[in-house]
């Protein structure tokens, strides 16, 4: 592989994996030494840990599953309102847990519109809490994450491969066969790796649907050793053994997946002579509408019930609202201060070095804000700390999935321009402006928009830090549901989708620019 | 990191020091919204003390309980508001509380004897319904209907634990199978009080457990009387949620003051429509209007605090066999 001969520096990759270890591996080391002697694991923790990774795995796999039609049909169709369906795609991930559930609920719980149309038609109603009650939003959530990094690769396959397929008359079997099998394989491990972090991570979607301590998680067990016992040993403990699960699953995905690229292309406009079929297009047009309709139908649904409550919100959830932002905005910057570089050296050849980003969602947000706690308190006051620590780990945690849109384009920028650059002797902040920016200007967007979104809608480490002024906009709407305040918060919810997802939109637009993705 | 330390410096500078002495009080987060007591309290007792009060919020009282341990000796808080008798064993075992001189004429029954925590206010847990739904009168009869439930889950809510409470102490040693009775009528168990309050209110389940305070927020803030609690022939669990001084405190005088203001008419009369629940001594005025449709418990039921992290261990255990299978 001649990509290795490039003169690109991986040690600022290296630096930015390290820290981000550091972080998470520190503060979790910080909570461990301030441990008192605990009761270690007990059975009802290893029956979280079994329920943890059957649901992950499970989430995971029908996630990535029902991704692939989805992404092909997106791949392979141009239609009306193909851009803002990709873009809403993105919404229910970057949705804060608590509305997703309302939404979820709204459609498939006992009152939700599905049951009422069951009963209408006399036809007996449909249990949502369970097992499948837990995969069901798992999947939800994590459909479009799945769908939009499946068909990134499809995106990534140049157009002339396409048309010279077309040429040799291939037909889609030959087209399954020779490109999209091969950039499914180099696809697949890495975004179901991803899925199953974030399932395993989940607690209370999991508990809430899963209709009781039936679906008790890793998570869950973390906040009960926190809150509860203060047993902080345990919950370092259970910390370490989601590191190790996670750890696994991105070892076993970076080995699973392909490497080779499919080269460069001349990024014409992409078409399809393959597809054209009466049934394929029934089947394209069959996927999108059943996927549209099932992730925007529980959006929708949250945006009617709380629209009426707009008017009611308090000047706080406005000035929270500002606080989020600026938040959302300082993490997206920090994302990309650890992400491009660690995308580079991780192209460049030390894949293992994803692994290290994975972290960042593998720890609990509770240990991790518990520990910068433990850290900081010593020296100065915690709330002093409150956005910039919220900041630094919301960057953190949208790490992995920013490096697992980006590392693909960023592989595919070296192995394709890497000798050409070498031979003009460009290198450096240079190469990064000239080559690699603007060759993957649309992954960078949408990895932006992802976290800035993420950012936003996160309850996470500030409610360990927040004092009554300094509040985000989610923590907010946690307050006035306590308050009995629903129908603003209900409101509050329909402010934080609309700016998560405005933030969402506007850099993944920024990102495409001319690109048709 | 350099531009983290000089925006934590832009936030420091906000929070110049003044002269006026500062009281600091850690409490839970729904204490402190615009919606709680927190303003109305801060505002009464400025008036009074020469001082600045300033509120922290954490989640809830078990949250609340965590951060002061974190902190220990070190914490910056003066008085800790917001615990609960389920949750003072364990804070008195810390042995970062100060003894207190207040006493009170005690509203709730069963009297008061603590020497580190002063209550502040309590509640009682109950069902709340819709109010033209006929509704089953003990945990049996409920097990034993076809009502849905939804409930909090007693290892991340404190009125989950209180639900569990309440059951182990009205039912003992049978309380594993009154629990497996209720099984199939609990739709699901939820992270917190607000998810489940908010499915009841979506038409999710036909109760929810909260409290028989419940609906006077709807009834006074909402003029909606569509809501009441059901009245259980075992009595009610209740929860007195307490305040105590902390020993490393730097304002000593100051923090007494301020536990002395905490059962007077002042702080005791912005409670009932603020936080909607029952002033640990009632007002000279009485309770607002409203407050007399509520339901009241035949009996109140409730674990001395030493004895609650033992029998909480063994309820919780019956609760996750029960509801597991």
């Amino acid at each position: 592989m001649a990509y290795r001969a490039v003169a690109i520096k991986r040690w600022p990759g290296m630096v930015a994996a390290a820290l981000v270890a550091a972080i998470v591996l520190g503060t979790l080391l910080a909570v461990t030494l301030r441990a008192e002697a605990g009761r270690g694991l007990g059975p009802s923790e290893w029956a979280a840990i079994r329920f943890t990774i059957l649901q992950a795995v499970i989430s995971a796999a029908i996630s990535v599953a029902l991704a692939v039609p989805v992404a092909r049909a997106l791949a392979r169709r141009r239609f009306f309102g193909r851009r803002i369906l990709i873009t809403l795609l993105g919404a229910p991930f970057i949705l804060p847990v608590i509305v997703a559930v309302m939404g979820l609920l709204a459609v498939f719980g006992r009152s939700g519109v599905l049951n009422v149309a069951l009963r209408w038609l006399g036809l007996p109603e449909m249990q949502v809490y369970g097992f499948h009650g837990v995969v069901l939003a798992h999947v939800f959530f994590n459909l479009p994450l799945a769908s939009r990094l499946i068909l990134q690769g499809w995106q990534d396959i140049p157009a002339e491969r396409f048309r010279l397929a077309a040429q040799l008359g291939f037909g889609p079997r030959d087209i399954w066969r020779v490109l999209e099998r091969p950039m499914l394989r180099r696809v697949l491990p890495g975004a179901a790796a991803v899925i199953f972090a974030i399932c395993l991570s989940s607690f209370a979607v999991a508990l809430t649907l899963g209709g009781g301590p039936k679906a008790t998680t890793v998570e869950l067990a973390i906040y009960q050793a926190f809150r509860f016992d203060f047993d902080l040993g345990r919950a370092a403990l259970l910390s370490c053994v989601q590191i190790l699960l996670v750890g696994t699953a991105a070892l076993l995905a970076l080995r699973l997946s392909g490497r080779d690229s499919f080269g460069a292309g001349m990024d014409r406009q992409l078409q399809r002579w393959d597809a054209q079929s009466r049934a394929l297009r029934v089947t394209d047009a069959a996927c999108i509408m059943l996927a549209a309709l099932f992730l925007v139908l529980p959006i929708g649904l949250v945006l009617a019930k709380g629209l009426p409550g707009l008017p009611q919100l308090p000047v706080t959830v406005w000035r929270a609202a500002g606080v989020s932002l600026i938040v959302a905005l300082v993490s997206t910057v920090l994302m990309l201060v650890f992400a491009l570089p660690m995308a580079v050296a991780a192209a460049a050849g030390r894949g293992r070095l994803e692994a290290a980003g994975l972290l960042g969602i593998a720890a609990s947000p509770l240990v991790i804000g518990t520990g910068l706690f433990i850290v900081i308190h010593p020296i100065a006051d915690p709330f002093a700390f409150a956005f910039p620590v919220t900041a630094v780990v919301n960057a953190i945690m949208a790490l992995p999935f920013a490096l697992r849109i980006m590392v693909p384009a960023v592989r595919d920028t070296v192995q394709s321009y890497g000798q050409l650059s070498a031979t003009l002797n460009l290198s450096g902040i240079t190469w990064l402006r000239l080559v690699l920016i603007p060759r993957i200007r649309g992954t960078l967007g949408f990895a932006c928009g992802l976290t800035a979104a993420m950012s936003m809608g996160d309850l996470g480490v500030i409610a360990l830090f927040a004092d009554p002024e300094h509040a985000t906009l989610p923590l907010q709407m946690y307050r006035l549901m306590g308050a009995y305040q629903l129908q603003a918060a209900a409101g509050a919810a329909v402010l934080l989708l609309v700016l998560s997802f405005g933030l969402f939109w506007l850099m993944d637009k920024g990102g495409r620019g001319h690109a048709e993705a | 990191m350099k531009y983290l330390s000089i925006a934590a410096g832009l936030f420091a500078a906000t929070t110049a020091v003044a002269d006026t002495p500062v009281l600091t009080v850690y409490t839970y987060d729904s204490f402190v919204s615009d919606w709680g007591p927190g303003p109305a309290v801060e505002k009464a007792f400025e008036e009074t003390c020469a001082c600045d009060l300033k509120f922290v919020g954490a989640d809830d009282g078990a949250a609340l309980l965590a951060r002061v341990k974190l902190e220990g000796a070190r914490t910056d808080a003066d008085i800790v508001l917001g615990l609960d008798t389920n949750l003072t064993a364990a804070a008195r075992e810390t042995g970062l509380f100060a003894d207190h001189a207040v006493s009170a004429n005690y509203a709730f029954p069963l009297g008061w004897n603590d020497a580190q925590f002063v209550p502040f206010d309590w509640g009682i847990f109950a069902f709340v319904k819709n109010a033209d739904l006929d509704a089953p009168t003990d945990f049996k009869a409920l097990g034993a209907s076809d009502l849905k439930i939804v409930i909090q889950d007693p290892r991340s809510s404190t009125p989950g634990l209180g639900l569990l409470m309440w059951v182990k102490t009205a039912y003992g040693d049978e309380a594993q199978s009154v629990w497996e009775g209720l099984a199939d009528n609990i739709v699901t168990v939820t992270k917190g009080w607000s998810e489940s309050y908010g499915m009841f209110i979506e038409g999710e389940a036909d109760m929810v457990l909260s409290y028989t305070t419940s609906p006077a927020y709807h009834l006074i803030a909402e003029e909606d009387a569509s809501k009441d609690a059901v009245k259980f022939s075992e009595g009610h669990y209740m929860q007195i949620e307490v305040a105590g001084k902390l020993k490393s405190t730097d304002q000593d005088a100051l923090a007494d003051q301020f536990l002395a203001f905490m059962v007077s008419d002042a702080f005791q009369s912005i409670i009932p429509t603020t936080n909607w629940m029952y002033p640990a001594v009632t007002p000279a005025d009485g309770l607002p209007k409203g407050f007399e449709t509520l339901v009241v418990p035949d009996k109140g039921l409730l674990v001395a605090s030493d004895k609650v992290p033992a029998l909480r261990e063994e309820a919780l255990a019956e609760w996750l066999t029960a509801l597991s299978q």
